[in-house]
Parts: C-alpha cells; structure tokens; sequence
C-alpha cells in the first residue's frame, strides 16, 4: 500500500483545527520467540501493518475493531509505550519515533490514556490524592504540597468526586467513580491529547452515559483531543467527529461520523453496523443482518491480499491476491478513506 | 402450551462480614415450554444468582436460599435433594455461561467433555456418545466436527468455544436453558452469529431459555418477555414489543434513554440515569430505585411498590405513572 497522501493533506474539517497527531505508514511487529536459553525468533504478529491517519486539535477521532485488530496497539505506539518497526509518529511537530530520555518524557505530559479497567489502572495502595498528585509531582507541576493539594481537589471537582475523596483508597469506589478518577489523573498534566482505550465498556449502561457525557463536557472545557478506542459503534458514533475502522492491523475504512453510518463503504463495516443491536424489537426485526461468517484469521499468518477476503461476502479473485490501496472516494471535498477493490 | 418453570418469591442471601447482601429479594416469575425470557439488568442486580439458585448453584456458606419455590415439572427444585438436582442439571436444565475461556475444563478434550454428559444422561455407550457428540458438533456450525472432537479448548476461538458449549448446553435435550451473558465476552461479529445460533436451535427443539444480559439491545431481536431487575428484584416485565415501546419503570426507562442508538439521529448528550446502584446491604427503606428516581413521590420513601399491572400481561413496581406522573392507582400482580 503505498500513500502519497494522508488524510491530513485533503482538507480540513472547518470547525477543528490544524493536525495534531499525524501517524504515517506505521507498522508494528511483535516477535514469537522460541527456546529457553537463546531466544530465537520464529514469527512475527503484525499488529498493525502500514496505516496511515491524523489527528486534528479539538477533535475525537474514533478507532473501531474487533479484538486484536490492533486498535490498542495503535494507542500504545502513538504514546510511545511500544517502539514502532516502522514509520512515523508525529506530535504537534515533533517526530517521536526519534526522541527519548527527557525530550521523550516532556512530550509524554501532553499526551495521557485512560485504561479499559478501572479496578486494575489504579494502584490499591495508593490514596485516590497520591494517585492524581504523583503526575504533577513528577513533572513538577506544581510548587509545594499544598499547591498540589489543591490542584488534586480541584481535579476531584472537575471530574464530578468530592474533594474529600483525596484520602480514600480505590478499594472504597465504584467502577465508574474509579473511571473519574482515572480521567482525573489524566487531567493532572493538562494534557492536549488523551487515549481513551474502552474506557467506558466495562461500566455499566446507566453509569456509561455519566462517563461520556463527562469525557465530552471536559474536551470542550480543555480543548482536549481525543483518540476514542472501543470496539462499541453506538457509542463511538456519540462521541466521534471522524472514524477509521480497522481489521487485522489494517485501517479498511475513516471518514467523518455521519458519512461512515449513513453511507459506509467497505464490507466490513457494513456488517459491524449491522451486527449492532438496537434496543427495539420493531426495528430489530425489520432490520437486515448481515452475518459474518468464520472468524477473524490470525495476525501471524495474516491472509494474502485484502485481509478480509476470508470472511467477505463479496471477495472476488482479486481479492486474493491484490492488497487494496487505501484510497480516498470522497466527493465534494469531504473525505472518505477505503481499502477495498469492489467500491 | 403448559408452564415449565414457575418461580415464587424466591430469595437468595449472601451473609458476608459486611452485612447480609440480599442479591434476590423476593422474585416471582414464570415460564412457558419454549419461551425465551429476556433477564436485563446491570452488575450487581441479582440477574446471576436468580438464575444460579434454579439449579441450587449457590456456594453454601456464605449464600443461602432463604425462601421461595422453584416449580419445574410440577416438583419444587429448591426441596429437592441433591442427587435429584444433579439429575436435572446438565440434562433438563442446562447453562450457557459468559465465560468460554474458563467454563470449559482445559486439560479434557472437548468430546469427552461432551460425552461425559450424554453417557451420564442419555444413558448412551461409548460410541453412540461420539457419533452424537460429533452431530452435535456439525449442528453448532464447527468445521470438520469428526476430527476436531479430539481437540482440547485452547484450540478454538472465543466463538467456536461459545459453540461448544451451546452444543454441551444442548447435548440431553434440555427443556431450559439458562443463558448467563453468552455473547458479552465476544466480539460483535461473533455476537450476531452466536445468539442466532443459540435461538434458532432451541426455537427448533422447543427448549425454553433464560437470556440474562445487561445489554437491553441483545434481547430485543430475541425475547419473547423480558424481566428487569434493579436491587435483588424484578420492577417490570412484560412481553417485549410492551417493554421497549410502552416502559412504564422509571428505571427501564432511564435505561432505554440513557444508551446511544445507532438508528436514531445522534443526540448531543446522552441521558444518564443519575447516581449510582443501591448497596445491597444497606438499602433504603421504600422502592430501592427512589434516590435515582426522577419521578420519585413521597409514598416511594414509605413503602416498596409490588408489581402492579400497567398494561395488557405487563407489569411494573412503580408508585408512579411515568407518563404523566401521577400516582398510579394499585391493581395488584396477580
């Protein structure tokens, strides 16, 4: 796949700004290794291979996909927590894939996450203050203890806890309280870019709603970037402005919001919409499904051509073979991403 | 077509050292030969355990079934002795748990862990075992059944797991299955393949199922009838179509609002439902749901509403009338 052009170079999205995260032909291989006293690699998994996308200032970017699409993997690299095989990260101007040590460190302030599981994120013996108040130890953020102090109140505010709640442990919250605190603790560096890594799937349904409309009521207040990682397409249609849909380590389709519902493209976001289900028998038994069948193959023998010609309704021969390019079909200067040969 | 389950005022106590956790509160339902009832409500609700305390799966301490009957085939399960109970599970009342990973015994093939059961059960030989085994196998859509009978569960997928243990759950033919969120540790895709499997197999062997889930989207393409569950009790059930178009518990309703819908415009903010699930130990006197309640009346603080019949077979533990908001006049749940 070879990519003249990112996303980013098309145009702008009029009301969000200039691009903040610029990820290009990023590919991340994790070896299998094999023997006990010498390691010997014997495979790799391609987590993610060659994608390509941006990240404009104020904006949510929505990042869909199955387990072991690479979804998180694409968080992790963009943070720096996995050193990428290839390509380039760029942030607000600066390559990371090139810097470390303190430079690396400085950059990382902006750039926080907020985890999946908000019983195993926080450290059990660590108050709920010192949780919030280590980041703003560390980068020294603030002057003496008791400047923290009040800056962890005011992020306990901020994230809907009570002040009070500083000298309590994790232990005495409920899953969505240690969410708010998870998010508080992201918020303690004043970050401009924040992974959301399913950061609402394991709450439950009545608390999930408190937690969203808290993650958008703080972008607006910080203007804050978000890269919104969750394999739930109701709820990442909520909060995302544009969405890149991915299988297998592949971006197959991004284009903004209302363009992937009302009219996607690729056959594999086809079937996830409609896989989705809605709330209402009425509607529900209207609807047509269309049922994947199989599996999602393994990343160590990814399938030849279009990753998705094993499970794909409509595969042809070509399919087989040739590796889609990822190309831009969209009309009137909106954008619209797909990887596959029969659009 | 006759009732197959019927449950009365069942309750199940976990006495833990912080108190006594009433994780069912007195839940009265029943059941017809081959209907599929939808049990939504979210962690922590009861939903589990009501279903675990059919089949007296109840660790005992620190659990206890402290009253009720479970009526199934005209005998009361909870009075049964145990060898009577082990009878049943596994062969007329079987499970689908959420958990393929670790409901499977990783160190035994996946037929003997199929045969084990029909053997026991059907009273089957060795190789009857295996020719059904590898029939059951074929119906839950595994490729190349005959040679993968000797596979252990780390061979398959999560969603060929599921299967497997849809074929387990269906190996006696059972005459209810309790389905414990059999699709939530799945991806979507797999979902969709999943819950029409389940259904359209127990559909065709008029096997009754229980669908327990958090998801309100899950059942509704699903259920005949749908319970809801908040603190340890049923608030409002009725036949879906009802549920979904007519909610008549504050509860339901915050619930149907409160989820993002992929068929509806998108909506700037979504609508929580305020406030956080009871503490089962401590709960407040009156309807569990009042400090969360937007609609809550002074009668809610006194007295725990029962169910009262809101509509044709549909009933709802609600003091209110949620569309207008007046008091609702009692007619009891017969």
């Amino acid at each position: 796949m070879t990519v003249e052009q990112t996303p980013t170079q098309i145009h702008g999205n009029g009301h969000h700004g200039e691009t903040i995260v610029e990820v290009k032909n990023l590919k991340m291989y994790f070896p299998v290794t094999s023997g006990i006293l010498i390691q010997k690699k014997v495979a790799e998994v391609k987590a993610i291979d060659d994608i390509s996308f941006d990240i404009r200032r104020g904006e949510t970017l929505g990042l869909v996909g199955e387990s072991g699409c690479g979804k998180t993997t694409t968080g992790r690299c963009i943070l720096q927590l996995y050193k990428p095989t290839a390509g380039s990260i760029n942030f607000d101007g600066q390559e990371l894939t090139k810097i470390k040590g303190g430079d690396l460190r400085r950059m990382r302030r902006r750039m926080q996450m907020i985890f999946q599981d908000p019983y195993a994120s926080l450290n059990p013996r660590m108050s709920v203050g010192t949780i919030i108040g280590e980041p703003i130890l560390i980068h020294g953020l603030a002057k003496n203890k008791s400047e923290r102090r009040e800056r962890v109140q005011e992020l306990l505010r901020t994230v809907g806890l009570n002040p009070y709640h500083a000298s309590r442990y994790p232990h005495e919250f409920s899953g969505g309280q240690r969410q708010r605190i998870g998010i508080a603790r992201a918020l303690a560096v004043e970050p401009d870019f924040i992974v959301c890594d399913e950061a609402v799937s394991a709450l439950d349904v009545s608390i999930q709603a408190q937690v969203i409309n808290l993650l958008q009521e703080l972008q607006q207040q910080f203007n804050l970037t978000y890269l919104f990682i969750a394999h739930d397409l109701s709820v990442v249609r909520h909060i995302s402005d544009r969405i890149a849909v991915m299988y297998l380590g592949h971006i197959v389709e991004l284009t903004d919001r209302d363009e992937l519902y009302e009219n996607p493209l690729h056959p594999y976001t086809k079937a996830l919409l409609s896989a989705v289900p809605i709330p209402d028998p009425a509607v529900e038994l209207k609807r047509e499904r269309i049922i994947l069948m199989g599996d999602v193959p393994s990343p160590l023998r990814p399938p030849s051509g279009c990753v998705f010609h094993t499970r794909c309704p409509i595969a042809i021969d070509e399919c087989r073979v040739q590796i889609p390019e990822f190309r831009n079909l969209g009309t009137e200067g909106r954008e619209h991403w797909v990887a596959c040969h029969r659009v | 077509m006759g009732t197959l389950l019927s449950v009365k005022d069942l309750r199940t106590y976990f006495y833990t050292e912080e108190g006594v956790v009433k994780a069912v509160d007195g839940i009265s339902y029943e059941l017809e030969e081959g209907e599929i009832l939808g049990l939504v409500g979210e962690s922590g609700c009861g939903k589990s355990v009501s279903a675990m305390t059919i089949l007296k799966l109840i660790p005992q301490p620190p659990g206890k079934i402290v009253s009720g009957e479970v009526t199934f085939e005209g005998q009361d399960l909870i009075k049964a002795d145990e060898d009577h109970i082990r009878g049943i599970r596994g062969n007329k009342i079987s499970m689908v748990f959420q958990e393929p990973m670790t409901s499977l015994n990783p160190v035994l093939t996946i037929g003997k862990q199929l045969t084990e059961a029909i053997e026991l059960h059907l009273k089957m030989n060795k190789n009857e075992a295996i020719r059904r085994a590898v029939e059951l196998l074929e119906m839950v859509g595994i490729p190349e059944a005959a040679r993968r009978i000797g596979d252990y569960p780390h061979q398959f997928s999560g969603g060929m797991r599921q299967r497997v243990m849809i074929a387990l759950a269906l190996s006696c033919n059972p005459k209810l299955v309790l389905a414990d969120e059999p699709t939530t540790a799945l991806d979507v895709t797999i979902q969709a393949q999943i819950l029409e499997l389940l259904t359209k197999l127990t559909r065709e062997m008029g096997t009754a199922v229980i669908i327990i889930t958090h998801n309100l989207g899950v059942v509704a393409r699903y259920a005949d009838r749908v319970s809801v569950m908040y603190a340890g009790r049923i608030i409002e059930t009725g036949s879906a179509a009802e549920i979904y178009a007519n909610p008549q518990h504050p509860y339901t309703l915050g619930l149907l609002k409160s989820v993002p819908r992929l068929d509806e415009k998108r909506k700037s903010k979504l609508n929580p439902i305020e406030g956080m699930p009871p503490d089962l130990v401590n709960l407040p006197p009156g309807c569990p749901f009042r400090p969360r309640c937007p609609y809550a009346i002074d009668k809610c603080a006194l007295d725990d509403p029962p169910l009262l019949l809101v509509g044709q077979k549909h009933w709802a533990a609600c003091w209110v009338e949620v569309g207008s908001g007046k008091p609702r006049e009692e007619v009891a749940h017969t």
